[in-house]
This record gives C-alpha cells, structure tokens and sequence, in this order.
C-alpha cells in the first residue's frame, strides 16, 4: 500500500517536472481540438453577471479582458500583462489615482468591427455604472472608481476616487469580458446573456444546451501566431466521476476546476506518463463561522476555542491525502506578498501555535471559564463531499479532542444559503470565501461584520475601521501591516470566524496538452490561446 | 367505447391539475432560491442589491398566490415560461432533450422486447427444466440489479477491457451527437445505457411473459389444440402467445413511460443529455419553473401511456369492451 502510494507520487512529480521541461524545450504545434469537460452548466454567456467557473471555462475564450493574469505565469499572484492595452499594464499616476491604458489598434471583433477605447469604456460603463435595474456582480470591485474617460480613440483613464491596491487585480478578474459598444448601443443591456461578439482566440460556433459549446480558430486574433489550437469543445458533464473517466477514456483532454487526490491518483495508476499532474495552491478556503447572536458563541472566549482545539497541521498532512485542502494560512492568500507567514501566525494567532497540546489545554480552560466545560453544538454544512463533507467531519473529530461534542447538520446548497442568509438559525457554519484573481484586499472584505457575505451576525467598528485604512494605503509596507492588525482582530481577538485549510488544485491532464500551466483559482488562464496539442 | 375515452380524456385533467398543485407546494417548500445559488453558490463576494435583483426579475418576490396563478396560467396556455437558470424558455431547453430520452426509451424497449420475448416463452415451454432455471436466474438477477450499476460496470469494463487488449482505454462519447447528424457516433453513445436499461426493463417483461404464458398454456383450447394434433409451434404461436400478450403489453408500456420520464440516475452514469440529467440539475439548481415543467411532463407521459395501454387491451382482446 505504501509502495503503491510512492509510486503515485512518483509518477506525479515526474509528470509536473515533464510539463515544466515541455514548456521550456518544445515549439508549438498548430492544430488540433481540445476536448474540456466542465462540471457546472452555463447560466447565460454574459461575464458582467455571472460567477460560476462553468460559465466561464467554455465562453471565456470567445473574449478579451483589457488585462490578465500572465497566462505564462499565472501562479503568481502579482503578474498582470496586458491583453487588450499595449505595452507593461500601467502604474498608477497623480498619487495611485489615474491609469491610463493604450488600446491596441490591431483589435477587431469577431464580426469585424474595429476595437477602440470607446468599447472598453463602454464596457466598464456597464460593470462600474450600470443603470439602473441592470445587473452588474462585480461593481462593489469598483468602488473607489470616480470616472471613465477615453481622451482619444486608443486611449482610456479611469480616475479613482483615493489610491487602492484592489484595483488593478479588479481590472484583471476574467468575467471582465470587454463587448462592442455598438452592440450594448444596439441591442441593449441584456443582449449578451444569450449572444456572444468577442474578440477573443477562439470564435463562438454551437451550444447544444446541456452537452457541449464549441469554438473554432480565431484568425484575426490580436496576439499573433497563436492560437494553436484549430478549436476547443466544452462538455457538460456534472458528474466528477463521468469527467474523471472521460479523460481516461480519451474523451476528453483536460478538466481545469481539479480533482481530488484519490481520483489523481487514480488517473496516473491508469494512465502512467500519459497523465500530466500540475497542483497548486487555490485561493479559495474554508472557514467556520459561529453565530455571534446564538449563546454561547457571543463569548469570545468559546470561538476562540473552538479554533483553538483544531489541529490545522495535522490536518494538513491527512487531510490532504483525501481532499482538496492543503495550505495552513491565516485570511490573506498564503501565496501573497502580503500573507503571513505561519511562523507570525503561530506567535499572534490562537490555534496557529505548533504544541497542540498546549493550545487543547488553553481551550479546555477558556471554555470553562465561560461556563462551558462539556459544550455541544450542532455543525452546519453544505452537502457537497468535497471539501466540505470532508473538512466538517474531521473538525467534528478535532473538537472530540478538547471534549466539545458536535452533530453535523448537513443541507443541500440551496438551503444551506438559504439558512446561512435568511434564517440564521445554526450555531457555527462551515462557510467558505472563493475567489478568481488574487485581490486579497478584496478578498479579506469577507471577514468585515457589513459584508453581505459574512454570516457570523456581529457588529466591531474597529474593524471596518482597520479595512478602511487598508483599502486606501498606498504603499506595501503599510497594507501589510494593516492586514496583520486586520488579521489578529478577526482571528485572535474577536475570533470572530476560524479558518481552517486552504485548498489545493489538483490537475491531472492528458500529456499531449501543452503550454496551459495552472492557476491558483479554477477562474484563471481560460483563454485557451497558449494551448497546444503534442499528439 | 368513443363515450369511455372520452370520460377517460376528462379523467386526465383532475390528476394533471393535482399534480400541479403538488409540484408547486413541495418545490417551494424547500428553503432557498435560484439567486441564492446564482450569486453565492461559487463562494465569491456577493451583492444583496443583485440577489433582490434577481429575485424581482424572476419574481420570485411576488406573494405566493401570484406566483401560483402565473404558474397556473402559463400551464393553461401552454406557455412554460423560462428557466430560471438560464433564462431561455422551458420549451426550448426540454426539446433537445426530449429527442434523447425517447431515443434512449426506444432502444431499451426494443433490446428489452427482443430479449424478453424468446426468453419468456422459451422458459414456459421449457417450465421446470434447467433451460428454465437459467432464464429465471438472468431474469431475476436483471431485476435485482439497478441499471445505473449496471451501467457503471459496463463502462469501467469497456475501459479496463480496451487498455488491455488495444492499449488505449476506450469509453463511450459523453458528448451528444444526433442519429441523424452521424449514426455510428449516436449508436456508440447510445448502445450502453441502452443495454443497462433494457437488461432490467427485459427482466421484468420476461417473468411477465413466462407467468402469462404458463397461464394460456394451461387453458382448455390449448389442450384441444393439441388433441386436434396441431404442431406445438403453432400451438404456442398462434394460439397461446397472442393471449398472453396482454399484461406483457401493459409491463412494456408502462416501461416505456417510465423510460421516457427520464432516466435520472442512468443519464447521470453515462452523461447522456436527457430529462433525467435535465431535471436532477433543475432540483439541485432550485430552477422552479423548469422542475415544475419536467414533473408535469412526466406525469403527463404517465397518463397518456397509461391510457394507451388500456386502448391496446381492447384492440387486442375483443371480448374487452369499456361501456
């Protein structure tokens, strides 16, 4: 068994080191489809409103973005390059409040209208402006944005209210399909929910509702000599075994969301070096939220023990054979400049300290402190095994330890948002933040008591005191030292939610797939315009 | 007869109207909402101001009377209105799907008929013989097996099969192509489930057909048949099968119906396209108006085949007339 398992991960690790050494030794070759299989179905195709990846895995490549991840190096969360603009993506100017970005002038869409700065404009109008009863999901991204100019035809500013450094990661977020003004002017608002007029690699060809999207060749595409690819199909296919299968059966090429470890491990057993495996961190975490106005977690004492008595270390090492979480990190990224590290979170952070048995001693005494030696509670989770199921049962398990019993109270997705949002009736929640770009800025906002997705029921001005200063910093120095305040607050002092493990991608993939290197969110480098097929 | 079926075709419209009732009750007993999922089901940030948005476009913010009587009127006109999900009209999105499931329907019915049928009569004749012993052990193992278990070890045996005798691992499409557009591509999609489905659909027609004719082979003109010197082949062709066909037609149609409703967990194993893998989505993604259509029509098929098969007993049993 422990043989078995090493040569897993042998054969893994010879597969990421296969696709590093491909990447640099080989040249392109044109030609050929992708076959992509896609977990979740399309709502409709426009990005402006949508949020879920299976809307953006199969239309993503039919569209541009003014800026993007580096498709080349999309692990770090740092490097933005240019897709529509010119040149290196623009420092910001007058104090971090002005961007000015160069238009390409080699852009046209796939109907043959020319791109210039007034479609980007319109565009962004749409996402940061949208009248009203139009529907927009990223404008609170936007907030601090004051105007939208376009001085010339190849040349547009956005002028920010006050310096932030959430907004170039907001510019880059993949849903920021840029659209031709002349059709928002034509046919309205809501005309690109059910029609596609892009001008990105790939140009739109059939939806069969339910079955697949495909995509041919763009040969006006703006970055030249690519794509490789003659074209891509999207398959639905909801189940995870259906796409795990698929791509052993040679029905399909790649899945981008990831897989657990079992179902990689699995692939590589039955495949060998035809499996290429490419993991990373992925920017999305659990957390468990306990309900401030259900007694006894009003008492700071009781949460904080709740995160001590988990053992996030251990937990990292067995739970990752078995689930897509990996990372021991606090609120920020853990792949981010601006993370700390586990050694700071260990001397500031309660249940982030190495000696376990020291942290299960201190939540055995805060808990009878508050008068709750023998507490009880019931868990509430969403229905879904991964990771959820997984990393719900095991905190069960953890706080056994440290004598809290817990039942877990486990509901589809629809109520369980339905509980979390409307009737607020659980005593701690398993909850999760979720996010495409690395924004942490952004992301954090999660924590703050106002958020519309915060489901902890509390009030701390201090807090939203705090963001607010570190949404305006200018310079790193002073954002990481916000983020520590902002951390210790949320985790340690209020303890107002724990996090528990960050999760881990994993994506095995055939080995003829060539050139798309993996993310830190299953959002990310859908462009499809660097793929290539060795076959 | 005519005033029969016409009181049958009345008889139709309390048990549709009720099961309106039902679908819309129990759907919207369930907590939760479409925008709910929409804008929070993949854990980003999410804008009350777009939650209330939705809401109010879908209406789902409207009293539940209005909400029921707009459901009621769309459902008398025949207007399904929209999915929730995606925003194109029911009909629309059902359609596609439709031709898949009276596809798969058809091929389970035939693999059924044609393995049910010879085995059926082969296991009366042959009663009490070890001929017997093994068709009833394939029959009844087809109806202890589920066919999307069935379905699973088919597929992961074509898999293992084909990488060891070819090299490479073989699995049906999972992505649809139309009979019409490329028939060798649909047939190799369709063939499996096909089969999965229509082993167990096969099982229960072949105990039916083996217990019916068992019956009419014990009936006094069958011995006077065989007093008259006729040949046993004419004898259990001729006249006995056409006599028991009757509650093996009804087993079939009532199969066929079942079929047609959707395979939901079938469609699922093999990622067929079709009403079952349409409607799982539509529960799990709380699409009110496109579940609510998808109950209606297989409860609508049920009804329809239900009454054919009642049809059928009086054109094939003429001594069977409804008065």
């Amino acid at each position: 068994m422990k043989s078995h398992g090493l040569k897993l991960a042998v054969a893994a690790t010879v597969g990421l080191a296969f696709t590093a050494g491909a990447a640099v030794a080989d040249t392109p070759k044109s030609g050929g489809t992708l076959n992509i299989v896609v977990g979740s179905k399309i709502p409709s195709y426009d990005g402006h409103i949508e949020s879920t990846f299976g809307m953006i895995h199969p239309i993503r490549p039919f569209y541009s973005t003014l800026i993007r991840v580096n498709p080349d190096n999309p692990s770090s969360p740092v490097d933005f390059v240019c897709d529509l603009c010119e040149g290196s993506v623009p420092a910001g100017a007058e104090g971090g409040t002005k961007f000015t970005f160069k238009i390409r002038k080699d852009v046209k869409f796939h109907d043959g209208t020319p791109l210039t700065a007034a479609d980007v404009k319109a565009t962004y109008d749409k996402i940061v402006f949208p009248p009203e009863g139009v529907a927009s999901s990223r404008k609170a991204y936007f907030k601090a944005v004051d105007s939208i100019t376009t001085p010339d035809d190849y040349t547009l500013v956005f002028k920010l209210k006050h310096p932030t450094a959430t907004f170039i990661p907001a510019v880059a977020m993949p849903f920021n399909f840029v659209y031709a003004k002349k059709d928002l002017d034509a046919n309205g608002y809501n005309w690109h929910q059910r029609n596609i007029n892009g001008t990105g690699a790939f140009t739109f060809v059939e939806h069969v509702a339910g079955s697949h999207v495909s995509g041919k060749k763009y040969a006006g595409y703006h970055h030249k000599g690519r794509p490789y690819l003659d074209g891509y199909k999207a398959i639905s296919a909801p189940k995870m075994n259906v796409r795990l299968q698929a791509i052993r059966g040679g029905r399909a090429d790649i899945e981008f969301r990831g897989f657990p470890p079992k179902a990689r491990d699995d692939l590589v057993k039955a495949l060998g070096d035809k499996i290429t495996v490419q993991e990373s961190d992925w920017n999305c975490v659990l957390l468990l939220t306990p309900n401030h106005e259900v007694k006894p977690f009003d008492d700071p004492r009781v949460r904080r023990a709740l995160s001590l008595a988990v053992n996030r270390y251990e937990g990292s090492k067995y739970l990752s054979r078995i689930a897509i979480v990996k990372t021991v990190g606090g609120v920020v990224f853990p792949a981010h400049p601006l993370a700390t590290s586990i050694e700071d979170l260990g001397k500031t952070v309660a249940g982030y300290n190495t000696d376990h048995a020291a942290n299960i001693k201190e939540a055995k005494r805060l808990l009878k402190e508050a008068g709750h030696p023998n507490l009880s509670f019931t868990l509430h989770n969403r229905g879904v095994d991964q990771p959820y199921r997984v990393v719900g049962t095991w905190a069960i398990d953890q706080w056994k330890k440290a004598g809290i019993t817990v039942k877990q109270w486990v509901q589809p997705t629809s109520p369980f948002y339905a509980t979390l949002r409307k009737k607020g009736d659980f005593d701690v929640s398993i909850d999760f933040n979720c996010q495409a770009v690395v924004n942490p800025i952004a992301d954090i906002s999660k924590f703050l008591p106002t958020a519309g997705n915060n489901y902890a029921n509390f009030a701390d001005t201090e807090l939203e005191s705090t963001y607010d200063a570190l949404l305006k910093a200018g310079d790193e120095g002073s954002q990481k030292a916000l983020v520590r305040k902002y951390e210790k607050r949320v985790l340690n002092d209020l303890a107002s939610q724990a996090i528990t493990l960050w999760w881990y991608k994993i994506n095995p993939h055939r080995s003829y797939v060539k050139g798309w290197k993996i993310a830190p969110s299953h959002y990310l480098n859908q462009a499809l315009d660097n793929i290539w097929l060795d076959k | 007869m005519y005033s029969y079926l016409i009181r049958r075709i009345f008889m139709l419209l309390p048990t549709l109207f009720g099961a309106a009732i039902l679908v819309f009750v129990l759907l919207r007993l369930v907590p939760g909402d479409v925008c709910d999922l929409k804008f929070g089901g993949e854990g980003g940030y999410v804008d009350p101001e777009q939650i209330k948005m939705c809401r109010e476009m879908l209406g789902l913010e409207n009293p539940m009377y209005v909400q029921f009587y707009e459901y009621m009127k769309g459902f008398l006109t025949l207007d399904l209105g929209v999915s929730m999900w995606t925003t194109k009209p029911v009909t629309e999105e059902i359609a596609g799907r439709f031709q898949i499931s009276v596809e798969i329907a058809i091929l389970a019915t035939i693999t059924s008929i044609f393995i049910a049928l010879p085995l059926g009569i082969i296991s009366a004749v042959r009663r009490n013989t070890w001929t017997d012993y093994v068709i009833r052990g394939i029959s009844i193992s087809g109806i202890a097996i589920p066919s999307f278990w069935l379905g699973i070890l088919i597929l992961l045996g074509l898999l293992i099969f084909t990488q060891k005798y070819f090299g490479e691992p073989w699995m049906p499409p999972v992505d649809y192509k139309s009979l019409f557009d490329d028939p060798a591509y649909n047939l190799s999609q369709m063939v499996w489930p096909a089969l999965a489905t229509g082993f167990r659909y096969s099982a229960v027609a072949t105990r039916m057909t083996r217990s019916a004719m068992l019956e009419v082979l014990r009936e006094d003109y069958v011995r006077t048949a065989r007093a008259k010197g006729l040949i046993e082949k004419v004898i259990v062709n001729r006249h006995a099968l056409k006599n028991a066909m009757l509650p093996v037609i009804t087993i079939i149609g009532m199969e066929f119906a079942f079929l047609m409703g959707g395979l939901v967990v079938t469609e699922q194993v093999f990622n067929l396209n079709g009403l079952g893998k349409l409607l799982v989505e539509s529960v799990e993604q709380a699409d009110f108006t496109m579940t609510q259509a998808l109950v209606m029509l297989a409860v609508a098929i049920f009804v329809v085949a239900n009454f054919v098969v009642d049809v059928m007993y009086a054109v094939l049993d003429p001594r069977i007339r409804y008065g």
